[in-house]
């Protein structure tokens, strides 16, 4: 890699890394009742110069260990960290992009920043510039290593950059039959595939899965098929097809369990009736229509919204 | 648990991502079945399986597993060995059977999927 070309990287990287992804969680708090007296034990037990004040998840404030300094010079008695603590306390979202980080960290000349939840401003963690740079540094070690440069390749919010009412992308992938040894490089391509756009990991995890699990079943069952794959900003719709021997029963290859697969399929860890359920599980929504003597057509719909909702349980 | 203490624990010997030892390991599943291993293993867990065809790795590609062992001491033809590497999917190999294998890292702490999701 040229320096320069390292340079822009840095600089891409603070756009792509958010704040979320460097910031140190299992921060150390202390709650707004505690007394200023048992800050000192905190702060030195922890080796730390300030910490979050948290009441019931929210921020509140923060406290530094120049506030204590002040406190004990002053020599007053003690009381609540609440009132000894600055309010309106400066934060971060943690998903925004380290390059507000760093703006902000210039502006208030702050050594850290707590980082706190957009949604409900709870409290995530704590960003100082070391994590930054911990944070870019390791980004950078990580795509060296990585053969698939997916940030060279990725098209950061892919769909905001483009001007058009509607955006559709269309994908699709040639399944070979019965090729046990190549099955799964549709899914595989599509996978990456949806890894440069920049989805969701969970969302693009169910479409692999699903994707992966019909593509077994064109592979055991039929000597082979498509899949074509729509993209949309909120959904993605999947349509696995054959021109195989079809289902004669439709509800019941649907019964977890229930298969039909050849022993050498289930040796391999496949067959074993579980793929549509699988296929189910990941979807929002999945519909299978066959003709027995004319092939099978599987759709598999995954929402944006519940895909990135939670893992496939 | 560092992929490394899974090796030491194991007795196991690296075939694939030695730079990902580092790598740490949340939770395990052992299952000679890759619809069940697609159906309820989580991201970034460990996959014991007795079965070593390409199928293995496809599966931890697509379900985002963190590695793969093989038990009693088989290993992948090398093909499937240089699929793991491109894929960056580390893969070790134990000479212990199955059961023993999970035993010994369930007793040093490392759990199921379906008990670390009770515990998140």
């Amino acid at each position: 890699m040229a320096p320069d070309s390292k340079i822009s990287k840095i600089q891409e990287l603070i756009y792509e890394i958010s704040v979320g992804q460097v910031m140190k969680k299992n921060v150390v708090t202390v709650g707004p009742q505690t007394p200023m007296s048992q800050l000192r034990a905190i702060l030195l037990e922890k080796r730390i110069s300030g910490t979050p004040v948290v009441e019931e998840d929210k921020l509140v404030g923060i406290i530094s260990l120049e506030d204590f300094i002040r406190w004990l010079a002053d020599r007053e008695h003690d009381c609540p960290i609440s009132e000894k603590m600055s309010g309106n306390v400066r934060t971060l979202y943690a998903d925004e992009p380290l390059t507000q980080a760093v703006n902000k960290f210039e502006r208030f000349g702050f050594g850290r920043f707590p980082v706190i939840d957009r949604k409900n401003n709870k409290l995530l963690g704590i960003v100082t510039k070391g994590d930054i740079i911990e944070g870019l540094l390791k980004k950078l070690e990580i795509d060296y290593h990585q053969e698939e440069d997916v940030y060279r390749h990725r098209v950061t919010h892919f769909f905001e950059d483009i001007l058009a009412d509607k955006v559709v992308l269309l994908f699709q992938y040639d399944v070979v039959g019965h090729d046990f040894k190549r099955a799964g490089e549709g899914a595989s391509r599509l996978k990456a595939t949806l890894r440069r756009l920049g989805l969701d990991p969970q969302v693009i995890r169910r479409v692999a899965i699903a994707t992966y699990e019909a593509e077994m079943n064109v592979i055991i069952y039929a000597d082979g098929g498509k899949i074509r794959v729509r993209v949309e900003p909120m959904e993605i719709f999947i349509k696995v097809e054959d021109s195989g021997p079809g289902i004669p029963d439709v509800e019941k290859v649907l019964q977890p369990g229930y298969s039909t697969a050849p022993e050498w399929v289930r040796e391999l860890g496949f067959g074993a009736g579980m793929g549509l359920n699988n296929i189910l599980k990941c979807a929002s929504k999945m519909d299978l229509r066959s003709v027995v003597g004319k092939g099978t057509q599987l759709y598999i719909r995954v929402s944006i919204e519940d895909g990135a909702k939670s893992e496939t349980d | 648990m560092k992929l490394k203490d899974i090796q030491r624990i194991l007795e196991a010997e690296v075939l694939a991502g030695a730079d990902l030892l580092d790598e740490d390991v949340v939770m395990a599943c052992g299952s000679d079945l890759m619809s069940d291993v697609l159906s309820f293993a989580k991201s970034a867990s460990l996959l014991l399986t007795g079965l070593i065809n390409p199928q293995v790795v496809r599966t931890a590609e697509m379900a985002d597993l963190a590695a793969i062992c093989f038990v009693r001491g088989k290993k992948p033809e090398q093909e499937t060995i240089r699929m793991a590497e491109a894929k960056n999917i580390p893969l070790l190999t134990t000479p212990l059977p199955m059961f023993e294998s999970c035993g010994r890292l369930w007793r040093q702490g490392l759990p199921g999927c379906s008990e670390y999701e009770k515990r998140g």
